[in-house]
């Protein structure tokens, strides 16, 4: 068996705010093979947050250590972290801040391509303004939108160049936070689509934070369940659907609700 | 004589002449549950802060809003406050910011009921601490010493919900009200609700963008569309088959279980191509 | 109504400017010389607002004391802006023991009085312009620094700058591209307060005989020289205060009309 893509042992956060110490993650083990796609589902405070920012190498551990294909990364210093900053791109949840509002699209977008920490794991030839035209397509963004700033897009377009500004280093692992829950239920199902379609066509990655169990059921074959900052059930999402083990999560899937006189989650057609 | 009349109601802003509401007209009776479904940017908040008097100066308005057979439109701000919180109440969508960060949650929701009701200190802290039990929150004494900060989410937007029903309106708003909850708060926060009005009798307007959360709330519900109503109906027929073709897409797109896990999920535009992005 | 204050601003500071730049080749009478016959007349023909005690015409005075005006607002607000915005940018950035350090030492600054600091240059240069600016500008740092340091703490709590950080973007990179962009309209305003605080100053510290020495004339010396002929002559102390006061207003509505204009997301407003 390969090694896996991401492993995680034993990852503990500790934030001291004000003289109180609050855990945000108080031991969590974690097994990612490439291609995998993995939902991580919790409620606020449940940690999921801070480990995929663990993850991404923007924020270090209290204690327990990330590996990023066999290499050890909560202990580089930031400039040796290249290799990781090239590979893992993070699509934040919302929208309207998660784009420097001053910054023309077009900037944004290749910004990831411009720091001299990833241009190294690059190809030397990389064209910026071709890749800015092909991820703008990849989106289904016209190419004028380069010219243009943040606030005159919409929340699902908005939402759409941030995961334009992921792709654009083409990277091997996405990790999306709350992708869709500050947009509006109309405008999911376009961005769901897209994630699916880039999944598929560029052989990522994908780990998908979200409060959301219908989202993550979509969009993943692997399913962690957080709470208060540990790992209380994980496996393949179909069987936790189907046969949820632990108390907390079948209190999550009974809380979706659902349209009157049609079943839950549970009893889907899919 | 329906509780809310709204007639041919059309909003306009600024210089420009930004058109908000497009004749716009429904109606409410006493203890009915309303939902208005729409994206943002359909007018759906412009019209719940119609009905409060609350639109900024620069609104442009025509038609008629009346509350218990008075016209709301043209009244002064006095005659607006008299109903505010009282008659009327509204709960917004983000619980912090609703809630003043520097006075005691119990203060301010003694606040509303002393103002209408000119309750003394005394009994208006025994009423607060017991609609705060009513609205499910534990240990409600204590909620009501703490400070906005020092509560969740889900506690804070209750204690929201508790100033809006403290005075027994007979129209409660509700302006996505659990948006920014949790699911598990969510539907603790739904239920609390749903009892509460049916407690009290007071009819609801249920404003969101989320066809399942109105759907727990609401018999009757309306969808909005630029402005416009471009169908109503009960919570049944409207979602098991709908007419107007964004209603169709919506209702298809919301339904994520109904599609297989990495297919391709519905998109309103593949129902209704009208004018959005 | 932002664009009013906008051209109002423009004006009454294209004024000022233009004032001083007329006194460059031509003034009506010589600003200097005595001439003892004509003291003290009023407001008329040829001197159109009169005569001082010297009998030098007052417009002249005036138009060539636009240009200290000027010239100490422009270097003053230089040497804070220079100085005082790095210093804040880096205690936000970095925080921490440099933080504290900075913030500490901008408090003492603070704490010192601009016209303690003047008397001081003063005492050991001689009283000028250089020195009066040099004091002002060393005042007006921490006031600089501060508000550069809390417009960056904003800018770094922000989802853009974690997606920069994100895509490899380093400290500098994302001070010079998201901070910088993000705090220049608070800067701005600080700036337009600045220079207007900066004239102020000057025209006290020439009022109490710190700046400007005789004959340069100057808006605040030409005070001080209207003091003693005020029973006397009330109109001549008019003049230069109501020029200070038109170039105070003018800067900060230029200030205020700037910063709305600048921003993007204002710009669609109707």
């Amino acid at each position: 068996m390969t090694e896996p893509l991401y492993r995680a042992d034993a990852l503990t956060r500790t934030f001291t705010t004000g003289g109180r110490e609050v855990s945000a993650l108080a031991g969590v083990d974690l097994e990612l093979a490439r291609g995998g796609r993995l939902g991580i589902v919790g409620e606020s405070g449940s940690g999921k947050s801070t480990l995929v920012r663990l993850l991404a190498g923007l924020d270090r551990p209290t204690s327990g250590q990330v590996w990023f294909e066999g290499r050890e990364i909560s202990a580089l210093p930031e400039r040796e972290l290249g290799f990781l900053r090239a590979s893992v791109q993070l699509v934040f949840q919302d929208p309207r801040s998660s784009l420097n509002p001053r910054m023309r699209v077009g900037q944004i977008i290749t910004e990831p391509l411009r720091s001299r920490l990833v241009r190294r794991q690059l190809p030397a030839d990389v064209d910026h303004q071709q890749r800015l035209e092909e991820v703008l397509t990849a989106v289904d963004l016209p190419p004028d939108a380069a010219e243009r700033y943040p606030h005159e897009f919409s929340g699902g377009q908005r939402q759409r160049i941030a995961i334009a500004r992921a792709l654009a280093p083409k990277p091997e692992v996405l990790i999306a936070d709350e992708p869709v829950s500050a947009l509006d239920v109309s405008v999911r199902a376009q961005v769901l689509n897209l994630l699916t379609d880039l999944v598929a066509s560029a052989g990522l990655t994908l780990i998908v934070v979200s409060h959301d169990l219908m989202v993550v059921r979509h969009l993943c074959d692997q399913l962690a369940v957080m709470r208060a900052g540990r790992i209380v059930e994980s496996g393949p999402t179909q069987s936790i659907y189907a046969d949820p083990q632990q108390d907390y999560t079948k209190a999550l899937l009974a809380a979706v609700p659902r349209i009157r006189g049609t079943g839950g989650p549970t009893q889907s057609r899919g | 004589m329906s509780l809310l009349e709204v007639s041919e109601l059309s909003i306009e802003f600024g210089r420009r002449r930004v058109r908000a509401l497009d004749g716009v007209s429904f109606s409410i009776d006493a203890g009915q549950r309303l939902g208005l479904i729409g994206e943002s940017g359909s007018g759906k908040t412009v019209t719940a802060l119609a009905i409060m008097g609350l639109l900024a100066p620069n609104a442009a308005v025509s038609g008629s809003i009346r509350l218990g057979g008075d016209e709301l439109l043209g009244l002064d701000e006095r005659e607006l406050a008299r109903r505010r919180g009282n008659l009327m109440s509204m709960v917004f969508q983000e619980p912090m910011t609703a809630l003043d960060p520097t006075m005691r949650v119990g203060r301010q929701v003694a606040e509303v009921l002393r103002l209408h009701a000119g309750t003394e200190s005394g009994p208006a802290r025994e009423r607060v601490v017991e609609i705060l039990g009513d609205v499910g929150l534990d240990d409600p004494e204590r909620v009501a010493d703490s400070f906005p900060h020092q509560l969740s989410g889900g506690q804070r937007q209750r204690a929201i919900l508790a100033m809006a029903l403290i005075n027994s309106p007979d129209l409660v708003i509700c302006d996505e009200p659990t948006t920014a909850l949790d699911v598990t708060v969510q539907a603790m926060v739904l239920e609390k609700l749903d009892q509460a009005l049916s407690v009290s009798g007071a009819a609801c307007l249920f404003i969101t963008h989320d066809l399942a959360v109105v759907s727990q709330v609401c018999n009757q519900v309306m969808v909005m569309l630029d402005g416009q109503i471009v169908e109503t109906g009960s919570v049944e027929k409207l979602f098991s088959d709908p007419v107007h073709p964004y209603t169709r897409g919506l209702v298809a797109t919301a339904r994520l279980d109904q599609v297989q896990p990495g297919q391709r999920l519905p998109v309103v535009e593949d129902f209704y191509a009208g004018g959005r992005q | 109504m932002k664009r009013a204050q906008l051209v109002t601003g423009l004006v009454l500071v294209g004024a000022v400017i233009f004032a001083a730049l007329v006194s460059l080749v031509w003034t009506p009478f010589d600003p200097i010389q005595v001439v003892p016959g004509q003291r003290l007349h009023g407001p008329g023909w040829p001197n159109l607002l009169g005569t001082d005690g010297f009998g030098i015409d007052i417009f002249s005075r005036l138009l060539v004391g636009a240009r200290t005006t000027l010239i100490v607002g422009i270097i003053s607000v230089g040497i804070a802006a220079v100085i005082g915005v790095p210093l804040g940018v880096l205690a936000g950035q970095v925080g921490g023991w440099l933080d504290q350090l900075v913030m500490r030492v901008s408090d003492v600054v603070y704490a010192f009085p601009a016209l303690l600091l003047a008397i001081l240059l003063a005492s050991v240069f001689g009283a000028s312009t250089l020195t009066a600016m040099a004091a002002i500008g060393v005042a007006s740092i921490p006031a600089f620094a501060r508000v550069a340091r809390a417009g960056t703490l904003q800018v770094v709590a922000s989802d853009f700058v974690l997606a920069a950080r994100g895509a490899g973007t380093s400290r500098w990179g994302i001070a010079v591209r998201h901070i910088g962009p993000n705090i220049a309209p608070v800067l701005g305003v600080q700036a337009s307060v600045g220079f207007a605080t900066a004239i102020l100053a000057e025209a006290a510290l020439s009022y109490l005989g710190l700046g400007t020495p005789r004959p340069t004339p100057t808006w605040g010396n030409m005070l001080r020289d209207a003091q003693q002929y005020l029973f006397v002559a009330p109109l001549q102390a008019v003049w230069p205060g109501l020029a200070i006061a038109v170039a105070v207003l003018g800067f900060n509505l230029l200030g205020d009309g700037l910063r709305d204009y600048l921003d993007p997301r204002l710009r669609e407003l109707p």
